[in-house]
């Protein structure tokens, strides 16, 4: 066989070019989960003088003997299940409305996506606001139409500061989610439901078995990156309950900002991260493995 | 027995635009009908009105005795392939075939039966299991025919299910569609712009312009006796010459040669169509020809397609077909005008003068 030049020319380009990439992937998120990995393994405190003592598996079985550790998973777990199938649902409802032709769409879709685009500190300072217990709108909202009879402090109470919470990330992003939907369905022939409809099938039908099935791919995509970003929220929380009241709403990045922001204990925030991100990992990596499948399968 | 029958049909979007206006016609069983005309002639419109994509303004459809008019797409049993095919790209060729089926809950045994039989009829068989984005796109014109043919429909819509092919496979699927619709018996409505579909797969061509139907009937008729000057531009390749022309006397004068009218006939300034293939080299005894110098020469292999300029008025050009092996001279050609095969038609109404 001859030598293929031209091919050898360019994968030595090719590498050539993504090499400063790949060194600056290298630099920013191998090492720093490397090193979080590295130092999991040593007690570094106010108890170690904050020096690196060895210390093997003992952080790890800390981890599991650690209450808070648990209540900051299951809240999370609680977050992300909810915000998903929230931001689904109705990222689905407000696409199918975009994708319908009617006058001023574009200005519609331009406003739909605003929430999703302003910063989520602000959103965050304005959700805690809203829910005051003595200024705020929501109580004065509820007070007038005699749905409840005194205020109620939401944000103080542990189960309603939990859906204030999925309540204000759901408003800020099920926007994210319907737009990427939106392309979805855009990408969807007008013939194949017209097809569909000569061969019989209710608008209903339509949806589930010619709509569902082309967006998908969007889906999957959409609740990977909302997974994500959920599982690892952090400013939303921080600015609107700071993980309280009691910890009812404490994420474990609250927890492990707490860690070795407020307790100085590295080494344990470390064991806290890697552990947070061999979870985050294997998700994303299942859902990968089922995204790829799916797409072999409509190939 | 299912005839489809239009009556009065008519389609407007605002005032102006009006791609359907007033169309009646009949399709009975065995008869293959197609709707041809250039782009934006509405016969697109007519389809959907008739496929019930499209609600008419006025007007109703008839299939059977039944007026489907009000009902929706899936209860009127027709079965439409689309131009694009609309093939399910999450599906597999057999679920493609058998979708139209399955919503109408058939036994599993009967659509396996008659999914079978479709595909075979298609040469789908070795295809079944795969998905439209691994087919060619002969394949996917025949899963979408397929669709179509299983459904045993009453009544068959075809929205220009050629023009996505290349020119060669367009040739050969036209041919296997003529014979695979000869053993249906429900009506066929074909819509094309190519009237070389029209001429060879129909028992009856609608022409159509601007939202009218212009003429109606055989291919042979249309061809033959084009009821005016759209149809008889339209119909024909290479086109007809159409050249208007002022009356003298009971003739027309052609640069510097006399024409006689049809008899009878009194219009002021007339068109005198012929077509390039009626236009030859003069015999013995031709009483109306005319001369004038070549410009320009056209191989099509088999006829040379040969431009002149009719001598006298240079304004005015002749196209002639001429066979590939005839000697010609290229100055003062002499053609024959055979007087039966000239087409008349007013020059004011331009509705055709001779029967």
């Amino acid at each position: 066989m001859t030598r293929d030049y031209i091919r050898e020319r360019q994968q030595r380009t090719g590498w050539l070019l993504v090499t400063p990439a790949l060194l600056l992937l290298l630099l920013v998120y191998a090492f720093p989960i490397l090193r979080a990995f590295w130092l999991s393994f040593f007690t570094e405190n106010l108890s170690t003088s904050l020096e690196p003592v060895f210390s093997g598996l003992d952080n790890y079985g800390r981890m599991a003997q650690d209450g808070r550790f648990w209540q900051s998973m299951r809240n999370t777990a609680v977050f992300t299940v909810f915000t998903l199938i929230f931001e689904l649902l109705l990222g689905l409802i407000i696409a199918l409305s975009l994708d319908q032709a009617f006058r001023g769409r574009g200005w519609v879709r331009t406003i739909a996506i605003l929430p999703w685009a302003l910063p989520t500190a602000l959103i965050a300072l304005a959700w805690r606001w809203i829910f005051n217990t003595e200024f705020g709108v929501w109580n004065d909202l509820l007070l007038r139409l005699q749905i409840i009879s005194n205020p109620v402090n939401w944000l103080g109470t542990p189960d309603w500061a939990m859906v204030a919470v999925i309540g204000a990330d759901v408003w800020k992003t099920t926007s994210f989610v319907a737009i990427l939907l939106l392309a979805g369905l855009q990408s969807i022939s007008q013939d194949l439901y017209e097809a569909h409809a000569i061969d019989g099938a209710s608008p209903w039908q339509s949806f589930r078995q010619i709509t569902l099935p082309l967006i998908a791919p969007q889906i999957v995509i959409a609740m990977l990156f909302r997974f994500a970003q959920a599982f690892g929220i952090f400013d939303l929380i921080q600015v609107m309950t700071g993980g309280g009241p009691g910890g009812a709403t404490e994420m474990v990045s609250i927890y492990i900002y707490a860690a070795v922001m407020r307790y100085l204990d590295f080494g344990y925030g470390a064991a806290l991260v890697t552990v947070t991100f061999l979870v985050l990992i294997a998700v994303v990596g299942i859902t990968w493995l089922y995204l790829s499948r799916l797409r072999a399968k409509t190939e | 027995m299912s005839k489809l029958e239009l009556q009065n049909l008519t389609k407007a979007y605002s005032r102006d635009i009006v791609p359907v206006k007033k169309l009646s016609l009949a399709v009975e069983d065995n008869e293959f009908l197609t709707l041809v005309g250039p782009s934006g002639c509405g016969k697109s419109t007519i389809l959907r009105l008739i496929a019930g994509l499209d609600q008419p303004t006025e007007g109703r459809v008839i299939i059977g005795d039944r007026d489907v008019s009000p009902l929706p797409p899936g209860d009127r049993n027709i079965a439409m392939v689309f131009q694009s095919y609309a093939l399910y790209p999450h599906m597999t060729v057999r679920d493609n075939i058998a979708s139209g089926l399955k919503m109408r809950n058939l036994p599993a045994g009967d659509i396996q039966k008659r999914v079978q039989e479709a595909s075979g009829v298609l040469g789908l068989d070795p295809l079944l299991d795969r998905k439209p984005a691994k087919l060619s796109g002969g394949q996917r014109q025949r899963v979408a025919l397929a669709r179509a043919l299983v459904r045993n429909p009453d009544v068959f819509l075809l929205d220009e299910p050629l023009s996505n092919l290349d020119a060669l496979l367009r040739e050969q699927v036209r041919a296997d569609l003529k014979q695979i619709f000869a053993d249906q018996k429900s009506p066929i409505v074909y819509v094309t712009h190519d009237q070389t579909e029209a001429m060879t797969l129909s028992t009856k061509v609608a022409v159509l312009s601007n939202g009218h139907l212009q003429q109606l009937g055989h291919p042979n008729e249309i061809y033959k006796t084009p009821a005016n000057r759209f149809v008889a531009s339209f119909i024909g390749s290479p086109q007809m010459n159409l050249i208007p022309l002022s009356r003298v006397g009971n003739d027309v004068a052609l640069g510097d040669f006399r024409v006689p009218l049809p008899s009878g006939s009194t219009a002021k300034s007339v068109i005198l169509g012929i077509r390039p293939e009626h236009l030859r080299l003069p015999r013995e005894g031709d009483a109306c020809t005319v001369s004038g110098d070549v410009f320009l020469v056209e191989n099509l292999g088999m006829s040379d397609l040969v431009s002149l300029r009719v001598q006298g008025d240079p304004s005015l050009t002749l196209r002639a077909l001429l066979p590939a092996d005839a000697t010609w001279s290229k100055e003062n050609l002499r053609l024959a005008l055979p007087p039966e095969l000239i087409h008349w038609f007013d020059g004011d109404t331009e509705q055709r003068l001779n029967a």
